[in-house]
């Protein structure tokens, strides 16, 4: 599927089955699977949006894409280059590329690290750069963000929910990556900082040529940020295609359903 | 129409800083049959003002001003004239079903005892009654013997509902309550809230910060910023042709589903300079 060379990120086939132990005392055990056949493609530069309900496969899609999850079977690549087969260094190597915002900035962020050592820590680890270099990439990275250089000696829960999503921004951006994977990075906001973070993550990309696969469950979200999108429920993808094309004419009757439940419409 | 609820100048204050206001000189009134959404972003003080309502606030803060319910002055009741109000007049929501349902008991056993505490129900009449209620909110009465954890996020909220609306409150406050919702789910909720609020008549207090929510729910809106009312209207008024800059900016950050809009965060050009700021919002 993704011989196309402006692919910069694919999933083939991915499975993924979980336990559950079910019953009295939890003796018996349910096969639960969380992405069934699960194939998606990402394009340089572009967004594809991940939507779906609790439970639909989403966020376990977002994790085994950076093998932060095994999988049954599948694969993933990333500039055509199996992730699973990496050993531990070369996938390391690969990580720097591959980031990841999250959805809880409070669960998130060490409490106990200031703001300078979270954003410089993925630096550190990668070992990019000499100290100095180091410092001025993280401080030019959270001004980027819209924070202070003052702020990089603060700890997480001086900061606004907004800003610490900023500072989740950051500390994902500091490396350079060019696939960024957002797990319902707006979802915990307020309407007024998710427009905020929404257009930050939009400028971030024109400017850095960064590729986002963006989990949500916010189909107005979606519809500002996306350039594709796949719809997955209980697993499985029920329908993809370009935004503008989904939410104009949604083929499938999941999709239907989702689209007419969006709060608003019929007054909008 | 008959007026439920009156609230007058309320003003909420911490205890240990008096001129601190978390919510200032708030007025409305909330009438049979209709539902109003207060809507605004965290700290605006939108629950805040739920809360004194209930009689609910926290011992820290303290309530100046007048809540009128039924000819009662809420602020000035004692705990017990609030607990005969609480669950049996006014029934609440909130954001989240499972920390407000306690997981060791069945939830027909949770809807059960306001319907003890406030008519006596009890044996055949209170089994007969949960039933009726969870059959209300869409749940098979069987149900009554399960506990919270074994449903699912949007049956919880339903177990919510029926608690609140148990004892025929004429009042329904409904803090954030399908914030925590799948998208379906919420469009089920709110469907079922507006159903139960013009089948039973009941007034209906509705916060959120969602301006998609309000459209669809709202009889009449108000906006709540910093502790303050800025505007109050019609939802056709409000969403149409909003007057605030405050609310014409909040209204331009909510995403539509068409992609038309180009999104912009709010600026707050617009505030006065001498107004002290920092200190309101800090709450």
């Amino acid at each position: 599927m993704s011989q196309d060379s402006n692919i910069i990120l694919a999933a083939n086939h991915l499975v993924k089955t979980y336990t559950q132990s079910s019953g009295r005392f939890g003796l018996g055990s349910n096969q639960i699977k969380a992405l069934d056949d699960v194939s998606i493609a990402l394009k340089a530069g572009s967004t594809l949006a991940v939507v779906g309900e609790s439970g639909s496969g989403k966020s376990t899609l977002a994790r085994c894409l950076l093998q932060l999850h095994p999988f049954d079977s599948g694969e993933v690549l990333f500039e055509g280059v199996d992730l699973a087969k990496l050993d531990k260094n070369a996938l390391r190597e690969k990580r720097k590329h591959l980031q990841m915002v999250f959805q809880d900035p409070f669960a998130s962020l060490n409490p106990r690290m200031k703001v300078g050592e979270i954003v410089g820590e993925g630096l550190l680890i990668h070992g990019l750069g000499n100290k100095a270099e180091q410092q001025a990439q993280v401080m030019s990275m959270l001004k980027r963000v819209g924070l202070t250089e003052a702020d990089a000696l603060k700890y997480p829960h001086q900061f606004s929910g907004g800003q610490r999503q900023r500072i989740g921004i950051a500390r994902a951006l500091v490396l350079k990556p060019k696939v960024v994977v957002c797990d319902e990075p707006v979802s915990a906001l307020d309407v007024s900082v998710q427009a905020q973070i929404l257009l930050l993550l939009k400028e971030l990309q024109a400017e850095m040529n960064l590729s986002y696969v963006f989990i949500s469950h916010d189909l107005r979200v979606v519809r500002h940020i996306a350039d594709e999108i796949v719809v997955m429920n209980a697993g499985k993808i029920v329908e993809q295609g370009r935004v503008v094309d989904v939410y104009n004419a949604p083929q499938q009757p999941y999709t239907q359903q989702l689209l007419s439940a969006i709060p608003g419409r019929k007054a909008a | 129409m008959t007026e439920i609820l009156k609230i007058n100048n309320l003003n909420i204050t911490p205890k240990n800083a008096l001129n601190r206001l978390l919510v200032s000189n708030v007025s409305f009134q909330l009438s049979a049959g209709k539902t109003t959404c207060i809507v605004g972003e965290s700290g605006s003080g939108k629950s805040l003002t739920a809360l004194s309502v209930m009689g609910l606030l926290s011992s820290q803060l303290q309530a100046t001003g007048s809540i009128n319910f039924q000819g009662q002055d809420v602020t000035k009741l004692d705990n017990k004239a609030l607990q005969s109000i609480r669950g049996a007049k006014i029934g609440m929501i909130f954001q989240e079903p499972m920390t407000s349902l306690n997981p060791v008991l069945t939830v027909g056993y949770q809807i059960g005892e306001s319907l003890t505490a406030h008519l006596g129900l009890k044996n055949a009449a209170l089994k007969t009654k949960v039933a009726a209620l969870l059959t209300q909110v869409g749940i098979p009465p069987e149900r009554a013997n399960s506990y919270p954890d074994e449903l699912s996020g949007g049956q919880r909220q339903r177990v919510m509902i029926a608690m609140s609306i148990a004892c025929e409150p004429l009042l329904l406050i409904a803090d954030e309550p399908t914030t925590a919702l799948d998208v379906t789910v919420q469009a089920q909720i709110l469907k079922l809230l507006d159903e139960l609020k013009t089948r039973m008549n009941m007034a209906m207090l509705f916060i959120t910060h969602d301006f998609g929510v309000v459209a669809d729910i709202a009889d009449d809106v108000i906006v709540m910023f910093r502790g303050e009312i800025v505007e109050t209207g019609s939802r056709k008024e409000v969403l149409t042709n909003p007057q605030h800059p405050y609310t014409k900016a909040l209204l331009a950050c909510v995403p539509d589903a068409e992609g038309k809009k180009q999104l912009k965060p709010i600026t707050y050009d617009w505030l006065d300079e001498n107004q002290p700021k920092q200190d309101k919002v800090a709450a």
